[in-house]
């Protein structure tokens, strides 16, 4: 085919569709780029900056960046692959990420990315946050320890779900979180429900159901199986 | 005048290897034992220096320390500065020595408040108020991860990091590799 | 509750439109005092929002308060000009007379005394806020005064007028401080041109935007004339941004006390040229005592015609309106203070599309910097071939320098582009200078061999800020006090920069406190890597620039700090464990810890 649209990754020809972004291509060709704050089913957020690329030489987010025919992307080399893992560091600095008490681990896209990425230690002194844990809803958990600020959340509530359980709000390190839609700031007083896409959409640890932890045997987690990397054509969540 | 260069195997020398658990579980340990058979291939490429499993008081010269735990208090911190001074490559082995682990889960607690919880508000314990006896170590206000106060060459993770990491970083170690570890033998929990 | 009336009033006010939320949380505040959650459930329910965005909103910005705050809220300007000048002192002379601690609230709710970022009083500090009026000149002698008028619970309102005195400091004029138009002049030339003609009199002035990044004013205009507008009311907008949060720069402020005409004409041409009907003013918090001036010069203009339905009898309408910052340097970032118009946290955009063809409320938007709109009017009047004949061949024109720190003539300048830093200093009066801060923390830092570089986009490229640095400076607690700003001021959405900023941060407070080792500068230039590629925008992107370029060129300033050679503890061990030292009563030998490996 002559006029198929195609951009360079990492050496090897993706096809695209107009408007489609570089993230969307990739997925779509079976190509991993790491990732976090990216839904397939969502409009890009672009804060976690783990999707970052460098574009005819300049660094950019894949999951924002629109394709362009004959672009050159480079994704998975090592200048990449060590500003990722940064990144990778700093969000397990800023929160609590204990992996051993956390329902989500074996299922959670950060820890799958940070073996993805060989992180094997969070490198930077912690910063050990107090952040709220919020039980007082029936059937749902949640520990803003682990939160990573993607918004899924908020979107999901508010696109999938209708109802805007939950906003961003607050500035920088020690206020950006994420607000409850209700006086109180408890989960139980807002219309939240456990069948809501929100409740399943955390990509961490924070959005737990209740009871329903440790379910799965360690060996048969999502990616006890097989690496991040190779499940890009299976949905995230 | 340059030594000769030549690719011969470099004669095979015992590496000495000294580890230690500061605040941790022992977890590592156990599963450094779980290493099974292997220990006997293991005990002819290397010699335990300090070492639950040798007794040794004090950790001499060493290739090697392996740490497990983080730091909870002084004696933790005079205890990894000796291996630190001693040891050409640190390893942190698990989580705890990594970023605290379940220990440093008091962190967000004030000390105060926890001793004084312990010691005299909780019945039955103890009802000698807070120890101050000179030989007991102090706790730190918050608990550490090693690499906070020492350099650490390598890290090696898991709650505990299965038998088959551990071996394999003592193997690539041995080898002269830069330790790497795979798909499966990579966890955190 | 008893405040819901007023509440309904400002809601009223607004038309209950949440995209004015932040004006709507303003204005409560100022009736209320502070914003509680009952206060923010109502607000909500009047909008019709979700609650949850209210309070995001009303989260993200400094000088809202979400808890009680005192009677009397004292914030201290903490730019590194007002440090040169002795605000650490006077802070902790205040709280000492207080008995406060900074950041507190005093337990009878009478005070609370803090530090905010620079306030843009650079060349008349040390400057503060109190209750959000700024106040200059701050003395030791001042202080015991203030203390009393605190104490004795008296209104602001009644406090000396002189200590709310802000000076212009106007030192040299040039073509736009000097112009001697009437209002309405330029505006009537640019009627008179029409649209397109006085389009292409911009591009052959060859405008370039005086907000930092320099770009084509003409093309910017163009993109968004050439925009459509989408929905159900279609529109154009003109912004003018009077956010001036970068450390160091006030010429904005003087340009608004002095030049609103020019000001507001110039945002007339704009709205004239993209097909705008109304034009809003971004102000920054900080600036709230200049509201009602503004207020009534927009009045006064209606009056003679200049502002409204047909202006200058010629078929065009424009009329301009007012928004308060309230403490967000991010929302300076051009659709960050879109998000905030629009009455949501000040958070960047994601670009593209950007403002000129998706800005405010979705439609063509174009941002302009006060000083850009001001310079348009002198190619309304003048030409854009007279125009272009000042200043160099890529920086057309003049710039307005705000110079502060170690001179003996702080204050405005303008110059045509091309003066030397070096001229600058002269002319201030700076002598045994080692440094200059050129365009603020995000901008560039020259050290003396460099005096003789030109200011101009072709060289050094500035928003105006020039910090002067004489050599008694330690610039390393320069570069370490802009650390400080970047952190406070991230806004926490991408992670490079929310933690980064941090990071850095943390680590030069380890370097300041003596724990510091060549490990640790590594450590700082791999941040400054990461955060330039990967941040989301400028602010991150340029938060390590202070710090990446006082080690280039004043290395020593860290190395007489660091501790050794080897790798240093994360803290201090030692005072770890004060706690547990406090709690045994014990002092003895094995009860501390040194902070050097022991030999
Ligand atoms: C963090 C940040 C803060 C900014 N602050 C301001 C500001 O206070 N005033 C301003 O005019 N431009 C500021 N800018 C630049 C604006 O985004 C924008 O480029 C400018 O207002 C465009 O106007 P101009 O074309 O007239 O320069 C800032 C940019 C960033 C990234
Ligand atoms: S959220 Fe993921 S990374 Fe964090 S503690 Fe849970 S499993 Fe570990
Ligand atoms: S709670 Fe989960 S989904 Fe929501 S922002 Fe945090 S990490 Fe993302
Ligand atoms: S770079 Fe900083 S200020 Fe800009 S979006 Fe990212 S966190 Fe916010
Ligand atoms: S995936 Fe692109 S920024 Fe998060
Ligand atoms: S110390 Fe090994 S598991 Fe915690």
């Amino acid at each position: 085919m002559s006029n198929e649209l195609t951009f360079q990754l990492d050496g090897e020809d993706i096809s695209f569709t107009p408007g489609q972004t570089i993230m969307q291509a990739a997925k779509a060709a079976g190509v991993y780029i790491p990732h976090l704050c990216w839904h397939p089913d969502f409009p890009a957020h672009g804060s976690c900056k783990l999707c970052t690329v460098k574009v005819n030489g300049r660094f950019g987010s894949s999951c924002t960046m629109e394709a362009q025919a004959g672009m050159s992307v480079e994704n998975r080399t090592a200048e990449l692959d060590d500003k990722r893992r940064t990144l990778l560091q700093m969000f397990f600095v800023e929160g609590n990420h204990f992996c051993p008490s956390c329902e989500k681990s074996g299922n959670c896209t950060l820890q799958a990315t940070a073996y993805e990425l060989k992180m094997m230690s969070p490198h930077f002194d912690m910063f050990y946050p107090d952040r709220p844990v919020d039980a007082s809803h029936p059937d749902i958990l949640l520990d803003f320890n682990r939160c990573i600020m993607c918004s899924l959340c908020v979107t999901a509530s508010r696109e999938v779900d209708g109802k805007n359980v939950f906003a961003m709000g607050g500035r920088g390190i020690l206020g950006r979180r994420i607000h409850i839609n209700s006086e109180s700031g408890k989960l139980a007083d807002t219309d939240f429900a456990v069948t809501d896409r929100a409740a399943s959409i955390c990509p961490v640890g924070v959005i737990l159901v209740k009871r329903k932890g440790f379910a799965v045997p360690i060996g048969e987690r999502q990616y006890d199986k097989t690496p991040i990397n190779e499940q890009v054509k299976e949905p995230t969540a | 005048m340059n030594a000769p260069m030549n690719a011969a195997p470099v004669a095979a020398k015992k590496l000495k290897v000294a580890t230690t658990s500061l605040a941790g579980c022992f977890g590592c340990h156990m599963s450094f034992l779980d290493i099974d058979e292997r220990i006997l291939k293991l005990l002819e490429l290397v010699e335990f220096d300090r070492s639950p499993i040798t007794d040794i008081k004090h950790c001499g010269p060493c290739d090697l320390g392996l740490i497990e735990g983080g730091l909870c208090n002084a004696e933790n911190v005079h205890v990894l500065r000796e291996f630190r001074k001693n040891c050409k490559i640190l390893v942190a082995v698990g989580a705890c020595a990594i970023n605290g682990g379940l220990p440093a889960q008091r962190n967000h607690l004030d000390l105060r408040d926890i001793l004084e919880e312990v010691y005299q508000t909780e019945a039955g314990i103890s009802h000698g108020g807070i120890p101050n006896d000179p030989e007991l170590p102090l706790p730190l206000n918050q608990v550490h991860p090693i690499h906070e106060v020492v350099k650490v060459d390598y890290f090696l993770p898991g709650c505990p990091p299965p038998a088959d990491a551990i071996w394999k970083l003592l193997t690539d170690l041995l080898a002269g590799r830069t330790p790497t570890l795979g798909h499966g033998l990579m966890h955190y929990d | 509750m008893t405040d819901f009336p007023r509440i309904d009033a400002v809601l009223a006010r607004h038309d209950r439109n949440g995209t004015r939320l932040v004006q709507i949380l303003r204005e409560v505040q100022e009736q209320l005092g502070w914003l509680s959650p009952a206060t923010l459930s109502h607000i909500a329910a009047g909008i019709g929002w979700p609650r949850a965005m209210v309070s995001g909103t009303a989260s993200f910005y400094s000088f809202f308060h979400t808890r009680p705050r005192g009677t009397y809220c004292v914030l201290w300007s903490d730019n590194i000009t007002d440090r040169m000048l002795g605000n650490t002192d006077l802070m902790d002379a205040m709280c000492k007379k207080l008995w406060l601690e900074p950041g507190r609230v005093s337990e009878d709710g009478l005070v609370s005394v803090n530090t905010t970022s620079c306030t843009g009083m650079c060349d008349q500090g040390p400057a503060l806020l109190v209750n959000y009026r700024a106040i200059t000149r701050m003395t030791q002698a001042r202080l015991g005064e203030m203390v009393g008028l605190i104490r004795n619970q008296t209104p602001v309102a009644e406090w000396p007028a002189e200590w709310f005195s802000v000076e212009d400091n106007i030192r040299r004029k040039d073509i736009l401080l000097g112009h001697e138009l009437m209002p309405g002049q330029a505006l009537k030339a640019a009627l008179e041109r029409g649209p397109q003609a006085m389009l292409d009199e911009i591009k052959a002035g060859k405008l370039r935007g005086r907000g930092g990044a320099g770009f084509g004013t003409g093309l910017k205009w163009e993109a968004c004339r050439n925009a459509v507008g989408t929905g159900d009311n279609p529109a154009h907008y003109v912004v003018c941004n009077a956010d001036e949060g970068e450390p160091g720069t006030f010429k904005d402020r003087v340009l608004l006390n002095s030049y609103a005409d020019l000001v507001f004409e110039g945002m007339s041409i704009a709205g004239y040229v993209v097909g705008a009907k109304k034009g809003l003013i971004y102000l920054r918090g900080e600036y709230r005592y200049l509201l009602e001036p503004l207020e009534s010069a927009l009045a006064a203009r209606r009056a003679s015609g200049l502002l409204g339905a047909d202006i200058l009898g010629k078929g065009f309408d424009f009329d301009i309106e007012i928004h308060l910052g309230a403490g967000a340097y991010v929302c300076g970032e051009e659709s960050a203070l879109i998000e905030s118009l629009e009455g949501k946290p000040g958070r960047p955009r994601i670009r593209p599309p950007f403002p000129v063809t998706r800005g405010y409320l979705d439609q063509p938007t174009t941002v302009n910097n006060v000083e850009t709109l001001a310079a348009s009017c002198l190619i309304a009047a003048h030409g854009g071939a007279w125009y272009a004949g000042h200043g160099t061949e890529k920086s057309a024109g003049t710039k307005i320098f705000s110079v502060s720190g170690d001179c003996e003539r702080p204050g405005i300048y303008e110059y045509p582009y091309g003066v030397t830093v070096r001229q600058v200093l002269d002319d201030c009066g700076a002598t045994d200078s080692q440094a200059v801060q050129i365009s603020g923390p995000s901008g560039i830092c020259v050290s003396t061999e460099e005096f003789g570089r030109r200011i101009a986009f072709e060289d050094l490229p500035t928003a105006g800020a020039f910090m002067v640095f004489d050599d008694t400076r330690d610039m390393f607690e320069v570069a370490r006090n802009f650390a400080h700003f970047f952190a406070h001021e991230s806004c926490g959405f991408c992670t490079p920069c929310r933690v980064g900023t941090t990071l850095v941060r943390n680590m030069m407070d380890k370097i300041s406190l003596g724990h510091g080792s060549p490990y640790d500068i590594n450590e700082l230039f791999k941040l400054h890597r990461v955060m330039q590629g990967a941040s989301h925008c400028g602010l991150g992107n340029s938060a390590c620039n202070p710090v990446f370029d006082t080690l280039n060129k004043f290395r020593p300033a860290y190395e007489r700090r660091l501790k050794s050679l080897d790798y240093e503890p994360a803290f201090d061990l030692d005072a770890a464990l004060s706690q547990a030292r406090q709690m045994t009563g014990r002092d003895d030998a094995a009860a501390h810890l040194t902070n050097e490996a022991e030999a």
